[in-house]
């Protein structure tokens, strides 16, 4: 069995090869290429949850050197899970990918990069979920950075290279936060394994293990968008195509979490930074929501609840008890898919309303039922209505805070309880202007096509006195209203249709609510998981002795 | 473990100078920035080897002088790391400058808006108040009032649809979305008044 660990991760790796020997060449074969490793990563890490769930944890030592020399993968209940559900989301995002480019006509473009990007993505991800030492933590967390930088650029165009550019610059800084960090590791114990850092950091003076735990915790901040160090994200995350957004706001935010929650409990137990931690996650609790209440862009808005139900997990972090961190680990699960999912939803809801803001869609819920109902539920899901899984996930934080019984941890409960109330305002703002009020009066009609095919690429020369998005551009359909928003797509040229979406998307999308909604049927036997997996964070034994070898 | 104090300033001396170039706007410059730090951190990962031993050869060598290769190996791989990502930077500056004709980074949306709003808020109350504290209130007064405050909320109104037209579509963005149009700046505009006034162009 334990053979299989490396595989989440070789096998995204090979098939990105495959697909760039392959290019556009044979761009189905690439499409079918990458759904199958898909396929069979989620199929691998199911199987992986259950044996670690079964067997404890199983772990791989590459090219066999003994446990601390070299590189250790190792699969526990958390990283089974977290690799579950991450590559159950990354599917869906794929499907629904696919039916955009095939809608957008992505086939003559020369961009062949997109597949490749994003199975080296996943490939990063899964190796960061399944890394057993600190280097692989930070090489796994560079693949996944690399391939996010392409993909979150993808055309060039010129707001991508905006964002971009604040994207890439962060990223790079926590990297060498993270490398400086690592050289302290080493030089105060002589390993970077997470097992043997267990055994060896506690008989280091307080004050080297503070410092090291902080230096960590502010790269994986930095990652997770915690509030004081979670500016970059709203910049950045709205302009990409809808699926990468949406990828990136399921996945690379918990990255962070699942590091926090792996170094926090195995390597510096004793939760010395609780409080900071907890005061952090209040901050990005009620910032990130009053952020999503100021704004009117779709995207923005999704990017700011984001930050802050980042506090949750946070939260769960700081109270460090086993509840809290099995609150913590169900949260995670349920807001990946949530918080995806409604970045898909947005997706879909710019190509029928033309629009991103708020305040020129409308008439929605007449117009395309079924995109409400897709709506409807992840967004309830989010602000925590029972008895969806949010409002579980939250329950579950919220009784470890009271059962905890300290300070801060009931200043946090209160400013969950508001959070929760304000997320709920927040989605019912966004369901009353873009579903229930009456249809603004400059919607495009149903079936209209705006399209701008080759607008993103070489037009470097055009004058200055060309007005984009006014009609001056070559529109191959029907031209739109002036000033209507153009959806810019996964290639970057300019697309937005109004006519009925493709069936992968809303497919996809209506996926991606039914796992949501797993949750919350699967409630019991989830909780049960996680608290087993909480019980196995703390204990911490199973792990080291998996590693080291009893 | 003892360490060699001169590789050490070099990493400090490097991760400073790389931190002070990275806080700067263009783009190139922040990649020589984290060219530099990156190097100054890879010293900081040498330094954790300790003192210096023998080479780690196989034969010949007593196995307790070597020098421990594990930093040397972390050191390489972060080399790596940071050359791909330098490739993609410099990628990135340049299609910037294709763009643009400049690598600069520029401000979050949402800021600038905020600040334009403080700033029309800002100007709004004060005419308010010169508007109240003067007595006698011509009928040309008032129209100037008025006049004023249409201004100021046209402004506004220029900048949003500035901005909205700045989504629209993904072409030749920078200056609509993040200047006002190059029309707009007297003479030739250069890159550095992109920061400094960008909605002037908007208001008339």
């Amino acid at each position: 069995m334990n053979a299989l660990v490396p595989l989440p991760v070789l096998l995204p790796l090979c098939a990105t090869g495959l697909s760039l020997a392959i290019g556009t060449r044979l761009a189905r074969f690439q499409r079918v290429i990458s759904v199958a490793v898909l396929s069979a990563v989620l199929g691998l890490s199911v199987v992986l949850m259950i044996v670690s769930d079964r067997e404890g944890p199983l772990s791989v030592h590459l090219g066999d050197f003994a446990p601390p020399l070299g590189i250790t993968l190792v699969a526990d209940r958390l990283s089974g899970l977290m690799l579950t559900v991450s590559s159950a989301v990354t599917l869906a995002v794929l499907v629904y990918s696919l039916g955009q480019g095939m809608a957008d006509r992505d086939k003559e473009t020369p961009v062949a990069v997109f597949h490749p990007a994003y199975l080296i993505l996943v490939a990063g991800v899964s190796c960061t979920f399944l890394a057993g030492d600190l280097v692989n933590l930070y090489v796994g967390f560079e693949i996944m950075l690399v391939a996010s930088f392409v993909l979150l650029t993808l055309g060039g165009t010129g707001p991508r290279i905006r964002a971009g550019s604040t994207y890439v610059i962060i990223s790079l800084f926590s990297s060498m936060l993270f490398l400086t960090a690592i050289a302290m590791t080493y030089a105060a114990t002589g390993t970077v394994n997470f097992a043997q850092l267990a055994v060896r950091l506690p008989e280091l003076p307080l004050g080297v293990q503070t410092l090291i735990q902080a230096m960590l915790l502010t790269v994986f901040a930095i990652k997770a968008a915690v509030f004081p160090l979670a500016a970059w994200l709203p910049d950045s995350y709205p302009t990409a195509p809808a699926p990468v957004t949406a990828v990136f706001a399921g996945l690379l935010t918990k990255v962070g979490i699942y590091c926090m929650l792996r170094t926090e409990t195995l390597l510096f137990p004793g939760n010395r930074l609780g409080d900071l931690l907890m005061a952090a996650a209040l901050a990005s609790m009620v910032v990130g929501i009053l952020g999503a209440v100021a704004q009117t862009d779709l995207k923005r808005l999704l990017s700011f609840t984001l930050i802050s139900h980042i506090g949750y997990m946070v939260f769960g972090i700081g109270l460090a008890t086993r509840d809290a961190y099995g609150g913590a680990i169900f949260y995670v699960a349920h807001h990946i898919t949530v918080q995806t999912t409604l970045f898909l939803v947005a997706g879909l809801m710019e190509r029928r309303g033309g629009t991103n803001e708020l305040t020129r869609l409308g008439g929605l819920a007449k117009a395309a039922p079924l995109l409400a109902v897709l709506f409807f539920v992840p967004a309830m899901n989010l602000a925590g209505i029972p008895p969806l899984s949010g409002f579980i996930g939250k329950l579950g934080l919220m009784r470890a805070g009271v059962a905890d019984g300290g300070v801060w941890a009931w200043i946090l409960v209160a400013g969950a309880t508001v959070t929760s109330l304000l997320t709920l305002y927040v989605m019912a703002k966004v369901w009353n202007l873009a579903f229930w009020r009456a249809e603004p009066p400059d919607q495009a009609a149903f079936g209209t096509v705006l399209e701008s095919a080759d607008e993103s690429e070489d037009d470097v020369d055009t004058g200055p006195d060309r007005i984009p998005g006014t009609g001056d551009e070559r529109v191959s359909g029907a031209p739109g209203p002036a000033g209507r928003a153009v959806a810019a797509t996964l290639h970057g040229q300019a697309v937005t249709t109004t006519t009925r979406p493709p069936g992968a998307m809303t497919a996809a999308t209506a996926g991606a609510v039914a796992f949501g909604l797993a949750f919350t049927v699967l409630a019991g036997p989830l909780a049960a998981y996680t608290d087993r997996s909480a019980a196995e964070l703390i204990a911490r034994t199973p792990y080291v002795e998996e590693v080291l070898g009893r | 473990m003892t360490v060699s104090v001169s590789l050490l300033a070099t990493a400090v001396v490097l991760c400073a100078v790389g931190g002070i170039l990275m806080l700067t706007r263009p783009l190139t410059r922040i990649l020589l920035g984290a060219v530099i730090a990156g190097n100054g951190i890879n010293l900081l990962v040498l330094c954790a080897t300790g003192s210096a031993g023998a080479a780690p050869l196989l034969y010949g060598v007593p196995l307790r002088r070597v020098t421990d290769p594990l930093p040397q190996a972390i050191a390489l791989t972060a080399l790596v790391i940071t050359l791909a990502t330098t490739a993609f930077l410099l990628a990135m500056a340049y299609r910037s400058h294709q763009l643009t004709g400049t690598d600069e980074v520029h401000d979050d949306l949402e800021d600038r808006r905020i600040v334009l709003r403080a700033e029309v808020l800002g100007e709004w109350a004060e005419l308010r108040e010169e508007y109240r504290t003067e007595s006698g209130r011509t009928p040309e007064e008032r129209a100037r009032y008025r006049q004023e405050r249409h201004r100021l909320r046209a402004r506004l109104r220029a900048d949003r649809a500035l901005q909205a037209r700045g989504r629209d579509a993904g072409g030749d963005l920078w200056h609509d979305v993040l200047g006002a149009d190059p029309e707009d700046y007297p003479g030739d505009a250069g890159p550095g008044t992109h920061g400094q006034d960008p909605d002037r162009g908007a208001a008339r």
